[in-house]
This record gives structure tokens, sequence and C-alpha cells, in this order.
């Protein structure tokens, strides 16, 4: 769906984009993930063509990108950087001038008006009225930016923050949409900074910091077992005590269990008399693993510049070290990452 | 696209307010002029007002020149430096492109939205002030200054008794000459600003860049010490269209004008296109 091989943008002086290699495959729900300023919106934009790439290529649903992007566009439904739309028409003028804008898209007058119809109603806006789109609710106005992405209805949907501005129920509505498209056939990016978002919805996941990807895996494997038990427990004394050197950390009632089988665990601490409220095995978190491969944002402007000596900065760490360097996140690395991982 | 765009321009209120500001100005010139039945002596104020209380039909002609120095240059700027560099602020030109329309398609489109404009601007000041002239100074046959009268606008008025007298057809085919040249000319300041359209992300800096080439190019036509430079400046023969009002038309500077505004459309455009098509978009 979307192969890009050292994929790299500079502006001027600064290295925006750094020898990326997104591999997107078909029917993939795809999240990317970054922080601010790390170069999600410039890969976005060079997929569609909206920004030259400074060398490396990008290849999107089998064409070279931006070579053949005309052809490869119609298929392609995308909310790049928040929605926009002419404020002073109604939200079905605007698409109505969109549609029309794209090729080979005329039809008859009733087919169009079924297409936004449809569009419409799919992302909740069906009984919309004709109010001009400057009076609409940021809500509201995410949903027609979604409405114009799926006019054409695309296999590949490339969203950059979809859900910003919708209220939980909309948030809901709205993943619950791209998985039923996702089911159809449609092949689903989203680059965000919102962990749960893309933890929720997405199969594959691809981090990119400074302007590098450095994690791309399927998500499963990232989020696998860590290989601790936690347990919470009324007697968390006792079995602290009991289980003294395989303890990993303590926070009250809730205990962290090393290198534990949690279904020998239970059976040895209710052997033992103890009463346990919740037992299960840890997993890792995306936040952790993020966290993990990324710095601080570069929204974030620190006043000193004063980094620990020999520790590189956060952003500098290879994927790889960053990873070896966290409990929770060693066991990804028995796999391995698949941003050195050929393509299929 | 090009639907798209005539869509977009004929559906924006903004187009329609500029256009009907335009024909305000002639309307409320003749109001003044009718109730006062004072105009200005010939070679002074714009140009043809004197002689529109002998004919109303001439109003048309006087009534461009009341708004050709100022008003539909600005209304031309703002349009055309709006064309590109509003879609882009409006964030529009990432979902146009993406849709996608091709960078060049849209450019043309653009282009032709506001050829449409100004000759919507250029024709409804000619109906209205026609119908203003018809009802408020009447018509009578008209005479007009010999060729042999300097180029000067001065000229046309200050001999009008020596000239000779026009058909109201004869009238109606000057003023659509008169109004195909100005139109030709605001396209050269329309090309500018589409291009600088195409360099800034906002459409007032585009605007104000086209208008600061019309001021600078209005101040250096006047300046002796620049007429080695004159010939090629924009402004140049826009009063020209006066030509049309001289009996016989004096083809000489009309041509020029056409000429001229030809060199600046290609070459400003061929500079937008290079620029636009190649640019990043990053609005």
């Amino acid at each position: 769906m979307i192969v890009t091989s050292d994929l790299t943008k500079r502006y001027g002086r600064v290295l925006a984009v750094d020898r990326v290699g997104l591999d997107v495959r078909d029917g993939d729900r795809y999240g990317f993930l970054g922080p601010n300023g790390s170069g999600k919106t410039t890969v976005v934009r060079m997929l569609l063509g909206l920004v030259y790439a400074t060398s490396g290529t990008i290849e999107v649903l089998g064409q070279p990108v931006p070579r053949r992007v005309a052809q490869v566009l119609p298929k392609i439904g995308a909310l790049v950087e928040g929605p926009s739309s002419y404020g002073h028409l109604s939200g079905r003028a605007n698409l109505s001038l969109l549609d029309a804008a794209g090729p080979g898209r005329s039809g008859s007058r009733r087919a169009r008006r079924r297409r936004i119809d449809e569009a419409l109603e799919r992302v909740g806006l069906g009984g919309v009225d004709d109010r001009a789109v400057r009076k609409y609710s940021l809500g509201m106005r995410q949903r027609l930016g979604l409405a114009a992405a799926l006019l054409c209805e695309p296999r590949l949907l490339i969203l950059d923050e979809p859900t910003n501005g919708l209220d939980p129920q909309g948030i809901r509505e709205i993943r619950d949409l791209l998985t039923q498209l996702n089911a159809n056939g449609t092949t689903v990016f989203l680059s965000s900074h919102q962990l749960s978002e893309v933890e929720q919805l997405c199969t594959r996941v691809g981090v990119v910091n400074r302007g590098r990807l450095v994690v791309q895996d399927d998500l499963a494997a990232l989020r696998g077992p860590t290989g601790r038990v936690i347990v919470r427990s009324p007697d968390a004394d006792r079995a602290a005590g009991l289980l003294d050197g395989r303890l990993a950390s303590r926070a009250g009632d809730l205990i962290v269990v090393t290198n534990a089988d949690p279904v020998a665990l239970n059976a040895e601490l209710v052997g033992a008399g103890l009463r346990i409220s919740e037992i299960r095995p840890e997993n890792r978190s995306l936040e952790d693993l993020v966290l993990a491969v990324t710095g601080a944002g570069s929204d974030r402007i620190s006043g000193r510049k004063a980094p620990v000596p020999g520790a590189p900065e956060p952003g500098e760490v290879p994927a790889r070290e960053a990873l070896a360097s966290q409990p929770l996140a060693r066991e990804a690395l028995a796999r391995e990452p698949s941003s050195e991982r050929e393509g299929p | 696209m090009i639907g798209v765009e005539l869509a977009k321009l004929v559906r924006r209120p903004r187009n329609w307010v500029s256009v009907a500001l335009i024909c305000a100005l002639p309307l409320t010139v003749a109001i003044f002029v009718a109730v006062t039945h004072v105009v200005p002596p010939p070679g002074q104020g714009p140009t043809l007002l004197s002689a529109v209380l002998a004919d109303g039909a001439l109003f048309p002609a006087a009534a461009l020149a009341i708004v050709l120095p100022i008003f539909l240059p600005v209304a031309v700027a703002v349009v055309a430096g709006d064309s590109i560099a509003g879609e882009a602020s409006s964030g529009m030109l990432r979902y146009l492109l993406a849709r996608p329309v091709g960078r060049t398609r849209l450019l043309v489109a653009k282009l032709i939205s506001v050829i449409v404009y100004v000759l919507l601007a250029v024709v409804a000041v000619a109906l209205t002030s026609f119908a203003t002239g018809q009802l408020l100074f009447g018509s009578k046959p008209v005479v007009v200054t010999p060729s042999a009268g300097g180029i000067t606008s001065s000229g046309v008025v200050a001999n009008t008794l020596s000239g000779t007298a026009l058909t109201p057809v004869e009238i109606l085919i000057r003023t659509a000459g008169a109004v195909a040249f100005i139109s030709v000319s605001m396209l050269g300041l329309a090309a500018i600003a589409l291009f600088l359209s195409t360099l800034a992300d906002s459409s007032l800096g585009a605007a104000l860049g086209a208008l600061a080439v019309l001021i600078l190019s209005g101040v250096l036509v006047t300046l002796n010490s620049a007429s080695a430079v004159a010939p090629y400046l924009p402004t140049k023969y826009w009063l020209a269209w006066v030509d049309f009002f001289r009996q016989p038309i004096i083809w000489h500077n009309i041509d020029r004008g056409f000429e001229l505004q030809a060199v600046y459309v290609v070459v400003f455009l061929a500079a937008a296109w290079a620029n636009f098509a190649t640019k990043d978009v990053t609005s």
C-alpha cells in the first residue's frame, strides 16, 4: 500500500524527515505515531504529493509518487492537519464543490447528490442543514473533513488526527466507522500523537522521532507480555514477604512479580491462604514503548541545554538501545524490529 | 474545475459587494453632476466627464475613466491575489490538490475565474453607467475631437466642438472597444497578482504586492528621468482607451497597450506556473 525507502526531506538546514522506510500493507490499520514536530505531517504531505521529497522514493498503491500521483490520489481519502472548508458555504455545498473538482467524478446530478448524502450519513451529519460551515462546532468540521475524505470511496485512507475535537461518543463513532471501512477492505493510515486512539484502533504502528522512523511493527508484538505478573491483594504485606526476591515493585495493595506464571503464582498464593482480588500478566503499554524511543516533542523548548555527559539525547537514541534500556520493552528486541525488515 | 472555480466566484458575497462598490462610485459622481450641472473644466477631473452633460451616452466611458485609476485595479489585485494564497490560508489548497486537481489545471481555472471577474466588473460598470447616463443626462448626438488633437485626455474634451458627431451606434461600438481594452489592461495586473499569490501564503500580501507594482509603475510613468523604461511599464498605456473616442480612432497606443499586456500576462503566468508546479504545499 505504502512503501517508502530512505525518504528524506530537508527544509533549508532543517532535516525534517530522515531516511524513513515506511511499510504499510494492504488491509492494515496503521498507526503513525510521534511527538509534535517529529515529521509526521511532512511524511503525510509527501505521500500525497503536496511536498516533494529531497531524496528517497515513495510508492503508494504500487505507483511511484509524485510521478504518478494523479493516478493514485483518486483512490485515496485524506485528512491532513485538520479539516478545512469554505466557511461561507454550507457543508453540503463544500462537499459538492470538492466532489466536482475531482477527476472523472462528474456523473449525473442525482448520482453526485447521493454520493454526498452517503458520505454525510456515514460520518453522522446526515441531517445537517444549510448553515454555513463557519458556524459549525469543531467536531462537526472534523466530521465534514472525514466526509470529504470518504467521497471517493477510497482504498486507502490517510488521516491526520481524525478525532481531534470530537467528544468521547464521537471518537467511539469514528473508530467504529474506521474499523468497519477497514473490514470492507480500506487500508487506514492514521497519523496521531494520541496513543490511546492508536492503541484501540490500529494493528500496526510506526513511531517517528525527529524525522526518523524508530520503530515499526505489529501492535500485538510490541505490546506482548513482559513476563511479569500484577497481583492485587488485601494481604499484600504477607504476599510481599512470601515472594521476597521475586518482587519487582510494590505500591499499596498492588505488587508486581518478576518472571512468574500467573497460574502457578495464583495457586501458590492461594495455597498460602492469601486473598487475591486481581491477578494478571503485565503487558507492555504503547505509551511506555513510545516514550522510551522518543524524547520530548519539539514544542517543548527547554531553557538549559545541559545533557548528561556521555548520555545520548533522548531523541538520538537508536531504537534498539532505547528499547534495551527499558525493562518493559526489552523483549520486543527478541523480535527483529521490523523497521529493519524487508517489506513483503 | 473551471466550473467549480466559477461557482466559487459567483457564490462569494465579497465579489458581488466589490462589483457593487465599483459601480456605485460613478453613480455617486453622476448624481452630483446631474444635480449641480457643474463639471470639471475640460482637461481637469475624470476624462470625458465634462462631455456627459451634452450626451448621457458618453457616461459609460466617463465612468470607466473614474474607476480605472484606483477602484478597478484594487479589486482586481484583491481577487487575483486571493486566488491561490486564499486557498492556501483557508487550508483548502491541500484538499483540492489531494482530490486531485492538477496544479496546472487549478492555476488555469483560477486565471479564468479572474478574467471572468474582470469582465464582470468592467461590463457591470459600463451597463450601470449607461443606465445612469440615460436617466440623468439623456441622449443627444455628441461631437468628438478630431485626431489632430493631443493624445492627452484633455485634448479630447477641449476640442469637442471642433469634432464630428457620433451616432449612438458608434458610441456603443467605441465603448465596447474601451471595455475590451480596459479589461485586457487589468489582465497584466491580474497576472502579476496571480504570480505573487503563488509565492505568498497570505492573500493580503499578494494583493498589496500587486498594488505596490501598480503604484511604482504609476509613479515611474510620470517621471521624466524614468522615460527609458516607461514604454515597458504595465500602466503605460492604460489611458489609451481614450483614443477610441477620437475621430478617427488612433490605434497606435491601443495596439501597443494590447501587446504590452499580452507580454505581462505571458511572462507572469509562466512564472506563476513554474513556481506553483514545483512548490511544496505546506499550508
